[in-house]
Order: C-alpha cells, then structure tokens, then sequence
C-alpha cells in the first residue's frame, strides 16, 4: 500500500529520486536545496537506497561527474539552485549535446547582485537555451511524481536528453505538505532500469564526447532540436501512463484551469498557479470569465497548446517572475512567439512580478485581471509592467 | 475555496515553534482528515533569533501559497516577541495565545482575544527542560479547537521516541486540559 507523509518539496524530490534507484548521486550542497542531497545522502548511508553518492567539490564537478556516469549507461541524479545552476552552466551544454539522460533538481532562487537567497525563476530561465527540458511544479506531490517521471523522460531512446526539474525555492522547497508516496514494486514496474545501446561498452568500443567540424556540427544540433521537439508527444504519453498506474495525470506540457470559455487568461509557471486559481475561483463567482493556463515544460515549448487554449481569449497577461533586463520576461517573449503564429491578435500583457521572493498576493493577481480589462476597453496600459513597484516612474 | 485557517507562530531560533507548525500541519492532515500546509518564514536561520512559522489549514486542498496576513491565531512561545500590534494582524474572531508567568501584563487587552498559558513553568515541570513548542501547541488545542487532542498525540508519535514521546503527550495533554478549562470559566 502506497503511504502518505507530511513533508516538504525537497523531502518529496528527495523520496520520489530514491524510489527511481538511480545508480549515481553527485552533488554539491549548496543553500537551499542541500536538504535534497542530504536526505539523498541519508538514504544511502542506512541503506534505503544503494546508489553511488559522490562528494564533489563543486556544482560543476558534480555534473561533470554525472556525464560520467550518463555515458556508462547509469540512472544518474543531481541537484542545484541558483548560482550553483550558473556555476555548473557550461557543463549543462556539455549533458544535453552528450545527449546524457541526467535528471538535475533545481530550486529556484534569485541570482545576485544584490545578493539574495529568495525564489524567482531567474537562474533556470537564463539557462532555456542549453538543450535541456525543463519542467515547472507546483505542489510536493508533482515534485515527487516528476522526480519519478523525469527519469523516464530523459532516458527514452528518442529522447535522451536530460531533464531539469524546477522547484520554486521555499515556496515549494521549504513548505510541508501531504504527498502520497506510491509503492517501490509499482515504481519498479513502471520505471524499469535504464537499459541504452549507447552506453561506453568493452565489448562494443565507441567514440564519445567527441569533437565536430564545420561539416557535420549542424547535423548534431538538428538532431538535437528534433530529439527536444519530439519529446512533447513523448510527455504526453508518459504522463498519461503515469496516470493509469499511479492515478495522478497533470496535463502533460500545460494545465489549463477554467480556459474554455475564458474571456481572459492569465499564464504562468510554478507555484503561484494556485494563488490564480483562488482568484479565478472568486471572479468567476462575480460572473467575470477569467482562466488560467500553467505552463509546465518550458522547454519543449507548448507553442500548440498555448495557441489552442487561448484562441477565444480576449486578453491575456503572462506572469514572469524573471526579467531580461532592456526587453522584457523571457516566459512573455516565448508565448509572444507563439501566438503571432496566429491570425487573431489579442491584447498581450506581461507582469514581471515575484522578484528576490518578493510575495504576489491574491490582490495583485486579480489587479492583472482588472488590466487586462482595462486593455481591452481601449485604456492604456503597459505591455510590460513591473508588479507593486515601490519606485516613482516617469513611464 | 472554503475557509483557510492561519496560524503563525512566533518563537526564536531553536525554541521549535517551526516544529510545532508542522507538527499542527501533520496532525490536521494525516490525523484529521484535512488539508494542511506548513512553512517557516521564508530566509536564514540562526539559534536565538525571532523566527514564524506558519500552519494553513482547510477542508479542501490548499492552493493559495501567498503570504498569510491575516490570522485566525497567533502563538506565542517566547512573550518578548509579542507586540500588541499583533492585535491588528487578526480576523475578526482571532485569538492570540501567549507563554507568560505574568498574566497581569496583559490585563488591559480584550479577553477575548487572549489565551494566556504559563508555559515555560509547565514545560520545565512535564519535560525537564524550557522547550515550550509542545505546550504552546496543546493550549493552541484547547482554546481554539482548530485540532482535536486525540490527532495531536497521534501526530506526536511521528515527532518523539520513547521517553520523549511519553513527557511531550503528557505536556500536550497537560496545556490542552488547562487552557480548555480556562475558555469555560
């Protein structure tokens, strides 16, 4: 019988990666995500779970050390945060051009200067463009069952790309809650070991890591791109089979609340999806047609789906708890890309909000809503505007 | 969405009142059949210095992860944090539970928004030893019935063994009887 306890998100990565048996741990403490490695190490230690932990001596040795292990073929786990994921960057193009099926935690946090360890969503959004998939929870219980299903993700022969699982820092990392903690013969079951003709093999010698010319590097990245861009059928399905065995489905890339028949849409990532959904529950009460679509994977993109749900919105305002400093949030840009694919142009705003841990209350998602409105009614308003801004403007 | 129960709990670094928020918030949900979410005041952490933690609980699955602001109560494990400002971050019907030996400083404040508990004294009798989060969370129980005992002892025997377990029920026990009987006078 599956078994419920009352933990944190970090606790939750922590039981849903020992329940995967992944057979190599690297990892760096580093504030505040070490309460995963260290119940990891825990784990190990009494025996709960025979991986291979090492005590490297810094973020970028331990995904260093993962790709070592990745290319043996070997179930392969780390975890980060914030300046430990830029300080392991380079190596994160080195994982996914490797194509090494490496599933890395990171809990998001602020990136100095000024020096802060609160959430936003600035440390992983810079790092979009390094070919790894990116997956964006809400709750312990999806941090766990996306710990569970990152594996299978990343180690899909059509994939194997490695996965990074974003978890908001505190909000998520540090806040207790009920999660179900399914079964290890279930788990077993569903995430067999990972078995991958590419492994660095005696028997059948191969060349990895190796270096490209002019004449076939663009090859390797095409197949790449592909491998990212296939993956969102994959996704789907494992979500779906994750559901029939473990009764917990959440959307594949997106999860859309109350959109069909909304007039404006709020989107966003992570755990302020709940706090929009207690203001839409509220609106909707008052009569007024609002929604909420959550993005999980940044990367694949859901361009598709972000098209379809939207397509009968008046407005909508995308919420980036990140900034690219001089143009504008990097969520904001991708769902513009998206949607200027399609003939109907509606009113896109973008609120950059939640910065350094700053706390988005229910007042001001529903002041979002109130602009949005206001747009569409010919007042204007700003296409990017900064949240509660303590500061006197001239714009 | 139904009605969300706040609790914040004011203690200092070590005193366990991050412990008692989640010891409330695995005694409501595993024990009692509800929802709940616990968390500290989100930042650094140091030994001696004035901490919250927070306890949200509700008949339905909570989704809302912004700031509490308002609270149905506030706990207070170390009386030097309380500031009568507190009164200002209640509902209408909140209440704030206080460990003093000096009950008479607070004489001034509407009874009923106080619940007033000599913790410490009773922390130091049961346990041996000043640590009040357990009492503080059973007068918590007993003034406001946000939790029933018999989900508070059970969720207990997750957070103690042994000897421990056995001195931290009977301070539960203890603070629950008494700030019970002090509501009905």
């Amino acid at each position: 019988m599956s078994k419920k306890l009352f933990i944190s998100g970090n606790d939750a990565v922590a039981e849903g990666v020992r329940l995967a048996k992944p057979h190599v741990i690297a990892a760096y403490p580093i504030t505040p995500q070490t309460v995963v490695v260290e119940r990891l190490a825990e784990m190990v230690e009494d025996k709960s779970l025979a991986s291979e932990f090492l005590h490297v001596e810094s973020e970028h040795s331990a995904l260093s050390a993962c790709m070592g292990s990745g290319a043996l073929g070997a179930r392969t786990f780390t975890a980060t945060s914030s300046q430990g994921l830029l300080y392991l960057s380079e190596c994160l193009h080195y994982a996914s051009g490797g194509r090494f099926p490496i599933v890395m935690m990171n809990a998001n946090r602020s990136l100095a200067l000024p020096w802060s360890i609160y959430g936003d969503h600035r440390d992983s959004l810079s790092q979009l463009d390094c070919g790894w998939i990116q997956i964006y929870v809400e709750d312990a219980q999806e941090s766990l069952d996306m710990a569970i299903q990152s594996f299978a993700i990343a180690e899909h022969l059509s994939v194997l790309t490695p996965v990074m699982l974003n978890l908001d820092g505190f909000a998520l990392t540090h806040t207790y809650e009920l999660v179900e903690i399914p079964e290890q013969k279930e788990v077993d079951a569903w995430l067999p070991p990972f078995r991958t003709p590419y492994a660095m093999d005696f028997d059948k010698p191969k060349n990895m890591g190796f270096s490209s010319q002019p004449s076939d590097n663009t090859e390797f990245k095409y197949q790449q791109h592909r491998a990212i861009s296939d993956a969102k059928e994959i996704i789907k399905e494992i979500d779906s089979s994750f559901g029939n065995t473990f009764g917990r489905t959440y959307g594949g890339l997106v999860d859309a609340y109350l959109c069909g028949d909304a007039e404006f849409i709020i989107i966003a990532l992570g755990s302020v999806a709940g706090t929009c959904r207690t203001v839409i529950d509220e609106l909707r009460k008052e009569g007024r047609k609002a929604g909420l679509l959550k993005i999980r994977f940044m990367r694949p993109f859901p361009d598709e789906e972000i098209i379809t749900i939207t397509r009968n919105a008046k407005a909508i305002a995308v919420i980036d708890k990140d900034i690219s400093f001089g143009y504008e949030g990097t969520v904001f840009t991708n769902v513009n890309s998206a949607l200027s694919r399609y003939p109907n142009h509606i009113l896109k705003l973008n609120f950059i909000a939640g910065l350094g841990g700053r706390d988005i209350p229910k007042e001001s998602i529903r002041e979002i809503f109130d602009k949005l409105n206001d747009g569409i009614n010919n007042n204007s308003v700003k296409t990017v505007e900064f949240l509660n801004l303590n500061v006197e403007t001239d714009d | 969405m139904g009605k969300i129960i706040e609790i914040r709990w004011h203690g200092r670094g070590g005193q366990g009142s991050f412990t008692a928020s989640k010891l409330l918030g695995e005694a409501a949900s595993l024990h009692g059949g509800k929802y709940a979410l616990a968390f500290p005041s989100f930042g650094p952490e140091r030994r001696g210095a004035p901490v919250l933690a927070f306890t949200k609980i509700a008949d339905k699955k909570i989704q809302d992860r912004s700031e509490v602001k308002q609270c149905d109560y506030i706990v207070v494990l170390d009386e030097t944090l309380f500031n009568e400002a507190f009164l200002y971050d209640l509902k209408p019907e909140g209440r704030i539970i206080i460990n003093t030996g000096t009950p008479e400083k607070y004489k001034h404040i509407d009874g009923n928004k106080l619940s007033l508990i000599n913790a410490s004294d009773l922390a130091q009798t049961v346990l041996s030893r000043p640590v009040t989060n357990t009492v503080m969370i059973g007068a918590l129980a007993g003034a406001t019935a946000v939790i029933s005992l018999q989900s508070l002892l059970a969720a207990a025997t997750n957070y103690f063994k042994g000897e421990l377990l056995v001195k931290n029920m009977e301070a539960i026990k203890q603070a629950f009887e008494y700030s019970k009987n002090q509501e009905q006078i």
